[in-house]
């Protein structure tokens, strides 16, 4: 098809049809992709487009549901897993490093690469992993007799990334590399990016996940695209322009359902927050009165560290970019490590955010916590037989109504919600949103925080994240998610 | 629907083995039965008494146990013993045998929990070592400061301190009203009141408890300030009801005060206590101990009698 320096060689693996479920979540459905031997491809995709999954199927880690992978004409998908994608020359640098902290960098590849043994194995993997380090990154010294965890994010990355495309015990057929320049500083970036070729010259193929779109641009020579779990278009990059980049990822949508009645102006500003700014971004983050504000962008670009900025200022930690006028409550949509105590009712889990409002002398009124309780069941509608079910008994759905009931029984001025809607049912979900626009029009002032472009609809303005800062800011009537997709880029409009 | 129908009887009794202090309360029953018709029915009621008695000093120190305990994985205050013997010494010696300076003595002790307690704390915390290391170091440093002290010093407690420690109120020794008392206010503590839901909140899961905007920080501070407090308290007790303080008077209470907190039901873990379980386990574990006396087994096989016992409660009562 395409003149690859691989000789235009059959694709080194071929994925048709795969086809990816959790529970009523179809994360892929039939994706087909060739990958060609000693290339770089690039996989685009906005949050949720698939991509992670279908690199950890490449990677053995997730079986597909259905579908092919073709190796040398054989089919491998009955029987995929991890040892086997590695022994067929597979490396996967994921963007949660997966070192183990404890560990120095010679301990964390013995661990990848078991071929690794004998005598002096401390000595030999140290050799090479600082030959191959010097290849990839130049001259970087990094320490390898050191436990990793103690190391700076970007030398674990250069472990990590050196790992995989260390030659044991032939050089690696295929790495995989998620987001592998966001921690590395910009030299050691650039540097990667200049070794590919090299790694194109031992046979090995590269599929390349990067938001940054000028990367993508100058160092890959095929753009695939992902929507929704389907490849949207293929592409060479040299026909391709940052526009085009973007339009690969997603058509451009009309614009949300339009405002309510809202015409009431309040402009009471509740919360600011100064953030760096893109050129042409804004430059704080404001949320006023009976306003719900979206946070968007590829998730962990500051979002969520943005809200809790704010949060621990609310607790009276000192933030001099801070500033907030009001009572403020948190909602988290990680629900078992964030916002369910386990071993109580729903009651319980309820009352839990104003028992300090509630109290007298330090002490609770059953009484008065049973009305709470009872009062909020209704209003969210909770399905439970009572207030007195255990929390874990209901569905992930009502669970995060009682967490979103335990923040407003609090009756806050502020509302910071951290993806709410994480794993809820989407009636749940309108059930919610009914909820907070009605509280929003009370005059409450809403933060969210949402890895779905859909939820955005229910903002009045959507601020866009990258890498920790404020790319855009989308008022309603201007939203569309082409401009969200180009602003989550980083290529403002 | 006949089926249910006919379970229903049972429910009660079903809902009741569920709950965590029912094996140690049962267990403590059935030995104590034994221990009678072992004696032939005679000193029933002395028995219980006794047990009563002793396990008050069990029940105190476990009730600050399980508040720490409570505070969530990891929390745990391997201090009691130390606190305990030195309460009880310096207590004993600031009143000198003197009636006149009981209020002084007792002061002294409530201090020295305080202090013990804050000190556990300041490890912890601002030095960030963790609570196992951290209160067994404190607790190294009480029992050295405690064997400076006591050479040559009298430990005698006052006699009216001696007296009150070993009145009876009917059948029931004075003490374990106290700590009946105690415990009913620990109870409601713990069910009722802001620090007690914030306690529990903080050992079931302490990210969400933050950001729910609960005070995790002083609830934690206050479980162990006062588990120092009921540590001192029982030593300064302790040295009275045993006529006197002595350096090994406390030995069993490392063990012991864990023990009933977990026989009792209260989850290991954190975020689930029963006081009601700290009685059962106590009275047990005192029970136990007399019984294997009354049948006059040997020390040694006495205490693999006992962790027996222990770890079969525990596998019964299950599900932690």
């Amino acid at each position: 098809m395409t003149g690859d320096p691989g000789g235009g060689s059959a694709p080194f693996i071929r994925l048709e049809g795969i086809v990816k479920r959790f529970g009523a979540i179809e994360a892929l459905r039939g994706v087909s992709l060739a990958i060609p031997p000693a290339t770089t491809l690039a996989l685009l995709g906005h949050n949720g487009a698939g991509k992670s999954t279908l690199m950890n199927i490449l990677a053995g880690t997730l079986r597909p549901d259905r579908g092919a992978i073709l190796i040398a004409g054989e089919d491998h998908a009955a029987h995929w897993q991890a040892r086997r994608a590695y022994g067929l020359g597979i490396r996967c640098v994921f963007q949660e490093l997966s070192l183990c902290p404890n560990l120095d960098a010679v301990e964390n590849t013995r661990i990848l690469h078991r071929e690794i043994s004998g005598r002096g194995w401390r000595r030999r993997t140290e050799a090479l992993l600082e030959e191959t380090l010097g290849r990839i990154f130049g001259g970087a010294k990094l320490d390898l007799r050191h436990p990793v965890g103690g190391l700076s994010l970007a030398a674990r990355q250069m472990i990590e990334i050196a790992r995989a495309f260390l030659p044991i015990p032939a050089p690696p057929r295929l790495v995989i590399l998620d987001e592998p320049t966001s921690s590395l500083g910009a030299q050691a970036a650039e540097a990667l990016l200049r070794f590919l070729p090299e790694a194109h010259r031992d046979g090995t193929a590269v599929i390349f996940i990067s938001h940054r779109l000028r990367e993508v641009l100058t160092h890959c020579r095929r753009v695939v695209g992902m929507r929704d779990g389907e490849i949207t278009a293929e592409r060479d990059a040299a026909e391709l322009t940052p526009e085009g980049l973007v339009e690969l990822m997603g058509s451009a949508r009309a614009a949300a359902t339009s405002d309510e009645a809202r015409a009431k102006e309040r402009d009471r500003v509740r919360v600011s927050l100064r953030l760096p700014s893109l050129p042409g971004g804004p430059s704080a983050l404001i949320a006023r009165e009976a306003e719900i504000v979206g946070l968007a962008g590829l998730d962990g670009h500051g979002q969520r560290a943005s809200l809790l900025r704010l949060f621990a200022a609310a607790q009276g930690a000192r933030m001099p970019d801070v500033r907030l006028d009001g009572r403020v409550a948190y909602v988290s949509g990680d629900r078992p490590r964030e916002g369910v105590f386990p071993l109580w009712t729903v009651g319980h889990n309820l009352t839990v955010g104003l028992i300090r409002r509630i109290q007298r002398w330090g002490w609770l009124s059953a009484a008065q916590e049973r009305e709470i309780a009872e009062d909020w069941r209704g209003r969210l509608q909770v399905r439970a037989p009572s207030i007195a079910t255990p929390i874990l008994a209901l569905s992930g759905g009502n669970q995060q109504k009682v967490l979103i009931a335990r923040a407003l029984a609090a009756e806050p001025d502020i509302l910071l919600l951290d993806d709410p809607m994480r794993g809820v049912d989407i009636g749940t979900k309108r059930e919610l949103f009914a909820v907070l626009r009605d509280e929003a029009a009370r005059g409450r002032t809403i933060l969210l925080y949402t890895t779905e472009t859909e939820e955005l609809v229910h903002c009045d303005r959507t601020y866009v994240f990258f890498e920790g800062r404020l790319a855009d800011e989308i008022p309603r009537a201007a939203f569309n998610e082409e401009r969200l997709l180009r602003a989550s880029f980083a290529h403002a409009a | 629907m006949p089926p249910e129908r006919a379970e229903a009887p049972h429910a009660p009794l079903i809902r009741l083995a569920r709950r965590p202090w029912f094996y140690a309360a049962t267990g403590a029953v059935l030995v104590w039965l034994l221990v009678v018709a072992s004696a032939e029915g005679r000193g029933a009621w002395a028995t219980l008494g006794t047990a009563l008695g002793f396990g008050t000093f069990y029940v105190i120190t476990g009730l600050g146990q399980m508040l720490v305990i409570a505070a969530g994985p990891g929390n745990i205050d391997l201090s009691i013993p130390s606190m305990m013997t030195l309460a009880g010494y310096l207590g004993m010696g600031l009143m000198g045998g003197e009636n006149g300076r009981l209020a002084l003595g007792f002061l002294l002790a409530f201090g020295l929990g305080l202090a013990g307690g804050a000190a556990n704390l300041l490890l912890i915390r601002l030095f960030a070592i963790p609570p196992m290391i951290a209160t067994l170091a404190a607790g190294l440093v009480m029992q050295s400061v405690t064997i400076a002290y006591s050479r040559g010093s009298t430990a005698k407690p006052p006699p009216l301190l001696l007296d009150a420690a070993l009145a009876h109120l009917g059948p029931l020794p004075l003490i374990a009203l106290g700590a009946l008392l105690l415990s009913a206010v620990m109870a409601l503590l713990m069910s009722r009141s802001v620090f007690g839901r914030t306690l529990l909140a903080l050992g079931q899961n302490a990210r969400a408890a933050y950001l729910a905007g609960l005070r995790t920080g002083p609830a934690h501070a206050a479980a162990y300030l006062l588990s120092g407090v009921f540590a001192a308290l029982a030593g300064f007790w302790l040295a009275a009801y045993s006529g006197g303080a002595s350096l090994n008077m406390a030995e069993d209470f490392l063990l012991m005060s864990i023990a009933v907190v977990v026989l009792g039901g209260s989850r290991v873990s954190g975020g689930a206590v029963s006081v009601g379980g700290l009685w059962g386990a106590s009275l047990l574990l005192y029970l136990i101990v007399t019984l294997l006396n009354v049948w006059t087994v040997s020390a040694g096989l006495r205490y693999v009698l006992t962790g027996l016992i222990i770890l079969l409660v525990l596998g019964l009562s299950g599900e932690r």
